[in-house]
C-alpha cells in the first residue's frame, strides 16, 4: 500500500463515485452509533472503529498523502492523547465537584440522573477519539511504510 | 435453530480452509468473513454490541491492516512440511477446550451464576439510576467505568507502541520522509 497502488484505484471511476457516496454516509453512521449509544447499540469504541474506516477507505482510494492533508498526523497523533484525557478528565471533574472518581451523578447539579447521561456521553466521546485515532495512526504507520 | 447450524457450519468451513490456504490474500479476506459470521452468530445470541465491534474491527479495521501487511511483504506462505508435534498440541487443546464447556450451563440458562451476581442489580439500575434503555452502555459507561478507562489506556498504549516501532524505525533509516508527519513526530523516535 505504498503511494503506487492508491493512484491506480483513483483512477477507477466506479471505486472513486461508489466511495464520495459512501464515506460521508460511514462517517454520519459513525456519529450516530456514537452518540445513540445510550439508547441503541454501540457506543465509543464501535464508532471510533467506524469513523476511522471511513478515513481508512478514503486513504485507499486516493493515496495516503490525500488523507494527511484532510487528517495531518498532528492531529491524529494529538486525539490518541487527548481521548484518554478527556476520559480521565471526567473522572477527576467528579472528584472536584465532591464526588468519587467516575461517579458522573455529580457532575448535574439537579439531577443525578442527568449527570449519569452526561457522563457516560462525555466519556465515550474520549474512547471514541482515542479509538479512531489510533486505528488511523496504526493505518498511517503501515500504508506509509515502503516494502523493503 | 437451523440458522445457527448454517452459520457454524460455515465458520468451520471457513477456518478449515484459511488453515489449509497457502495464498495469504484470500487467508485475510477469509479471516474477515470469519469474523462477520462470527458477528452474525453475536447478533443472533442477542449480544449486538458485541457484534458491532466483531464487525467493525475483525470483519473492518483489521483485514485492511493485514492487506496493509501484505502489501509489504508477500502473499504467499512458504510450504512447510506438516509437523505431527504441534498438530496434536492444537487438537489436544480443542479437545480440552471442549471438554471444559460440557460443564458450563445452558445457553441463556437464567439460573447460571453469571446471572445471579451482580446481573440483577445493574438490570434494575440502568433503569432506575440511570433511565438509559441500553444496560450494556450503562455498565461500560458508568458500574464497570474503571475497566473502560483501562480499555482505553490500553489502546492508547498500542497507538504509542506501533508508532514507535513503525514511525521511529523509518525516520531514522531516511530522515527525509518526514513530510508525513507533524512536528510532534519526533517523540515517535526510540
Amino acid at each position: 500500500m505504498s503511494s503506487k497502488p492508491p493512484m491506480r484505484m483513483r483512477e477507477k471511476v466506479l471505486l472513486r463515485v461508489a466511495s464520495r457516496v459512501f464515506i460521508p454516509l460511514i462517517l454520519l453512521f459513525a456519529l450516530y452509533v456514537q452518540f445513540h449509544g445510550d439508547f441503541g447499540p454501540g457506543g465509543g469504541f464501535q464508532a471510533g472503529v467506524i469513523f476511522a474506516a471511513g478515513f481508512v477507505l478514503f486513504g485507499l482510494i486516493f493515496g495516503l498523502e490525500t488523507l494527511q492533508q484532510v487528517v495531518p498526523w498532528s492531529i491524529v497523533e494529538r486525539s490518541v492523547a487527548l481521548g484518554l484525557l478527556i476520559f480521565g478528565g471526567v473522572g477527576v471533574a467528579c472528584l472536584l465537584r465532591g464526588g468519587r472518581f467516575l461517579d458522573y451523578g455529580v457532575l448535574d447539579h439537579h439531577s443525578s440522573m442527568h449527570g449519569q447521561h452526561l457522563g457516560i456521553l462525555i466519556i465515550e466521546l474520549g474512547v471514541g477519539l482515542t479509538v479512531a485515532a489510533t486505528m488511523l495512526a496504526i493505518f498511517y504507520a503501515m500504508a506509509g511504510r515502503e516494502r523493503t | 435453530m437451523w440458522i445457527e447450524i448454517v452459520l457454524f457450519a460455515l465458520l468451520v468451513i471457513t477456518a478449515v480452509t484459511i488453515a489449509g490456504l497457502n495464498d495469504l490474500f484470500a487467508a485475510a479476506m477469509l479471516s474477515g468473513i470469519f469474523s462477520l459470521l462470527c458477528a452474525s452468530l453475536f447478533t443472533l445470541m442477542d449480544a449486538v454490541d458485541v457484534a458491532f465491534t466483531e464487525a467493525a474491527v475483525g470483519a473492518g479495521i483489521s483485514t485492511v491492516l493485514m492487506l496493509g501487511a501484505l502489501s509489504l511483504t508477500g502473499n504467499r506462505e512458504n510450504q512447510q512440511p506438516l509437523r505431527l508435534g504441534p498438530f496434536v498440541v492444537v487438537l489436544l487443546t480443542g479437545a480440552v477446550l471442549i471438554y471444559g464447556t460440557l460443564d458450563m450451563p445452558a445457553y441463556g440458562d437464567p439460573a447460571a451464576p453469571i446471572h445471579q451476581h451482580v446481573a440483577p442489580e445493574y438490570i434494575a439500575g440502568a433503569t432506575a439510576e440511570f433511565g438509559l434503555p441500553n444496560i450494556v452502555t450503562v455498565v461500560l459507561g458508568s458500574y464497570r467505568g474503571f475497566d473502560t478507562l483501562g480499555e482505553t489506556a490500553v489502546i492508547f498504549t498500542a497507538g504509542v507502541g506501533v508508532m514507535a516501532l513503525l514511525l521511529g524505525r523509518r525516520k531514522r533509516r531516511d530522515g527525509d520522509e518526514v513530510e508525513t508527519s507533524g512536528e510532534g513526530h519526533g517523540d515517535a523516535k526510540s
